[in-house]
């Protein structure tokens, strides 16, 4: 009925709990064990979704040497520090603003970007407009949990209407953003969703996203049960987790048979239905190309550097 | 020797230090350096980056820093304050970049291309929590030129954000520069780990002097680096001992800089009247000291190129023959009181301080200088901006000090 045990993985669906990741040996190399225990709540979307990122890093790379995570603040943030590679640990909002400077500075790094919902949507959205602009060769995973868990469950910008959060006690006001939309608005040249339920899906998308030669952004609708599932009578992790995945039959088949989960019909915040998937993928030049940087990939589209006007200005 | 602005020297003098990235934002009036960067940078192989914020600007310099280059942001104002939060960053992360901020008239928007010396308290106290400063006023455009380099080396020998402030005057005036190649020594270094890759690696491992040796990022060592506090292998931490001694520490490192950088001590052998000015104000001073020393006064000048940290020792030295002191600046009171921090009770002090959007004349100094020797226990009306000196009446008319010769001879 659903694709979570077909993962290539033996992660637990909810392995995020108490510090115990059930992982296997070929991810576990690319753990920093010392970084443990983690500090994600039970039942937690982003293990699955550091599990299934792991697994992808661990077929494509020996060590993660040249690879650097960069995040902001929050929860989704916090994984890259399970990782072990070179992680930049950034302040609230600005991991896009860093991972750019490294980028342009170390273009044979890749370079991946961690943030969360809050992180680049609210406060560090005009980075993300930017760096989407300027086709900066990144890949950008944010994790959608709609919801400031680490502070304690305050509204996000993704937040749907209607729900409950500790700043939302009536019921929250302000329409969300679709962060994939928005992205691809401001000319992400690789966009997709995916599902912590989904985490082969995600690694799939995730192993593209790391293909594309340029902006490639991957937003990942994960789940915090501590507030925002708490607060809105979600139910637990693994409710959470059948929820991302409504009205495809068999889940909602499901859904019905698990007590802690009301039904969709009944008067609750409802999460909107999202495509997964690639949403949106095109090809154009990648700011190294433009500024003619040297080192970097390339995106195997015509023209390149365009600062010849300010050579002949210099003489 | 090139007729140059202060804005470009201060490019020249990056670029000359081995600066081959910048991110900055436009605005008043620092916006020529970006301008020269942009020029420049691609002929010396370097990157420029216009920003959309200056958040983003001094975010992208530090994780250029962090791959291992040499990196520098420029602004005003509105921009350092923005930026106070990644200053902070750098601070505690241990990445070394220049911010140059080039004062104009604040708070707020304030005055945007009117000359101001208002920020030297934010250069020191901008970001929340403890944070020491390593901030540099250069007087002119040489200064310039030659304090952009060695913001750069002491930058990258203590691993940590280093501030250039000047004003609008000194950035927007030409001068004839000598743009000299800089002496190797100057320009310093990173200090480099020994110590092997792997699970035992430790970044935030302090060398002798205090300063952490991290590797660039993607040179063969993993680790983590954040704005938490943390431990040397750079993990977060809460141990409130560690915490402690990680800022004792970065605290301490920051001190080497008042060694580093001299102060100007102008005719100060004999100088019982003590003028006390940084940047723009300092070469006006110099101007008045003259005038006054032609009236048989004893002046003289004494002009910080460090403000952060304050060279309390060497500025209770210089003042130790000083009857009478004058603090001036174009603010409401800054740099004064870390001069009646040091001076309190040995001298009268007088600040004259003006905060209009115009720089202090020379014959605004020497008049205020002769008000005072007339009077010196009266704590007069300021004659630039009107404003009573209360703060420091205290010092004029409480303190036991027995001003025998008003005029010195």
């Amino acid at each position: 009925m659903s694709t979570v045990m077909d993962t290539d993985t033996d992660t637990a669906v909810d392995g995020a709990a108490g510090g115990s990741v059930a992982i296997t040996g070929r991810e576990k190399r690319l753990l920093r064990h010392a970084m443990m225990p983690h500090m994600l709540c039970p039942g937690c979307g982003h293990g699955i979704v550091l599990d299934a990122m792991l697994s992808v890093l661990s077929e494509r790379y020996e060590n993660l040497d040249n690879v650097a995570f960069v995040a902001g603040i929050g929860c989704s943030s916090r994984i890259i520090g399970y990782i072990d590679a070179c992680t930049l640990h950034t302040a609230h909002g600005r991991p896009l603003s860093f991972a750019t400077g490294l980028k342009l500075a170390r273009p044979d790094l890749t370079v991946v970007v961690i943030t969360g919902d809050g992180d680049g949507l609210s406060i560090g959205g005009n980075h993300l407009i930017h760096a989407a602009r300027r086709n900066v060769d990144l890949t950008c995973v944010l994790l959608n949990n709609e919801i400031y868990g680490m502070t304690g469950g305050q509204a996000a910008p993704t937040t749907v209407l209607g729900a409950y959060t500790s700043t939302t006690p009536l019921g929250n006001t302000q329409h969300p953003f679709d962060a994939a939309e928005l992205a691809k608005a401001a000319g992400a040249t690789f966009v997709a969703r995916s599902q912590s339920y989904r985490p082969q899906v995600f690694g799939e998308l995730f192993s593209q996203a790391l293909d594309h030669v340029g902006f490639s952004f991957l937003e990942v609708m994960s789940d915090c049960t501590e507030y925002f599932g708490r607060i809105n009578r979600f139910g637990e992790g693994a409710d959470m987790l059948m929820g991302q995945a409504r009205y495809e039959p068999s889940i909602d088949a499901d859904l019905a048979r698990i007590p802690t989960v009301e039904p969709v019909t009944i008067k609750q915040p409802v999460r909107p239905v999202l495509p997964i998937g690639v949403l949106h993928r095109s090809s154009r030049l990648t700011l190294e190309e433009t500024l003619g940087i040297e080192g970097g990939r390339s995106s195997g589209v015509a023209g390149g550097k365009v600062d010849d006007a300010v050579q002949r200005m210099n003489g | 020797m090139r007729l140059i602005q202060g804005n470009e020297a201060c490019a020249e003098g990056a670029i000359a230090a081995g600066c081959r990235f910048f991110a900055g934002y436009p605005i008043s009036p620092s916006s020529e350096i970006a301008e020269a960067m942009a020029r420049m940078l691609p002929r010396h192989g370097g990157v420029f980056l216009q920003a959309e914020d200056e958040l983003a600007s001094l975010g992208a310099v530090l994780g250029a820093a962090l791959g291992g280059t040499k990196a520098m942001t420029a602004t005003s104002g509105p921009g350092f304050s923005l930026m106070q939060e990644h200053i902070g960053y750098g601070y505690l992360a241990e990445i070394p970049c220049v911010v140059v901020d080039v004062m104009r008239g604040g708070p707020s928007t304030g005055l945007p291309t009117q000359p101001s010396q208002g920020d030297v308290m934010q250069a020191q106290w901008g970001s929340h929590g403890d944070r020491a400063a390593v901030v540099l006023a250069p007087v002119g455009v040489q200064e310039v030129y030659d304090l952009t380099i060695q913001a750069f080396g002491l930058s990258e020998t203590l691993r940590m954000p280093v501030t250039l402030l000047y004003d609008e005057v000194v950035g927007h005036m030409r001068e004839g520069v000598d743009l000299a190649i800089p002496d190797p020594m100057t320009l310093g270094g990173r200090p480099r780990s020994s110590q092997p890759a792997g699970p035992s690696f430790r970044p935030y491992k302090a060398n002798a002097t205090g300063v952490a040796e991290l590797p660039d990022f993607g040179r063969g060592y993993r680790f983590h680096v954040t704005g938490l506090m943390h431990d040397e292998r750079g993990f977060p931490t809460t141990d409130t001992s560690v915490v402690a001694a990680l800022l004792e520490r970065l605290e301490n490192k920051a001190q080497a800089a008042k060694d580093l950088v001299m102060p100007e001590a102008y005719l100060m052998d004999d100088a019982t009247l003590v003028l006390v000015a940084y940047g723009i104000t300092g070469r006006t001073a110099k101007a008045a000291v003259d005038t006054l020393r032609s009236r048989g006064i004893r002046a003289g000048l004494w002009r910080p190129r460090l403000l952060w940290p304050a060279q309390d020792e060497m500025l209770r030295g210089a003042l130790q023959n000083a009857e009478m002191v004058v603090v001036a600046e174009m603010n409401r009171g800054q740099w004064a009181r870390e001069v009646e921090r040091v001076a309190a009770g040995s001298v009268i002090l007088r600040p004259l301080l003006k905060a209009g959007g115009a720089t202090i004349t020379t014959e605004e100094m020497v008049g205020h200088a002769l008000d005072m020797l007339e009077a010196p226990d009266i704590a007069s009306p300021d004659r630039v901006s009107g404003r009573t000196t209360e703060l420091y009446a205290n010092i004029s008319s409480g303190s036991a000090v027995a001003l025998e010769s008003k005029v010195v001879e």
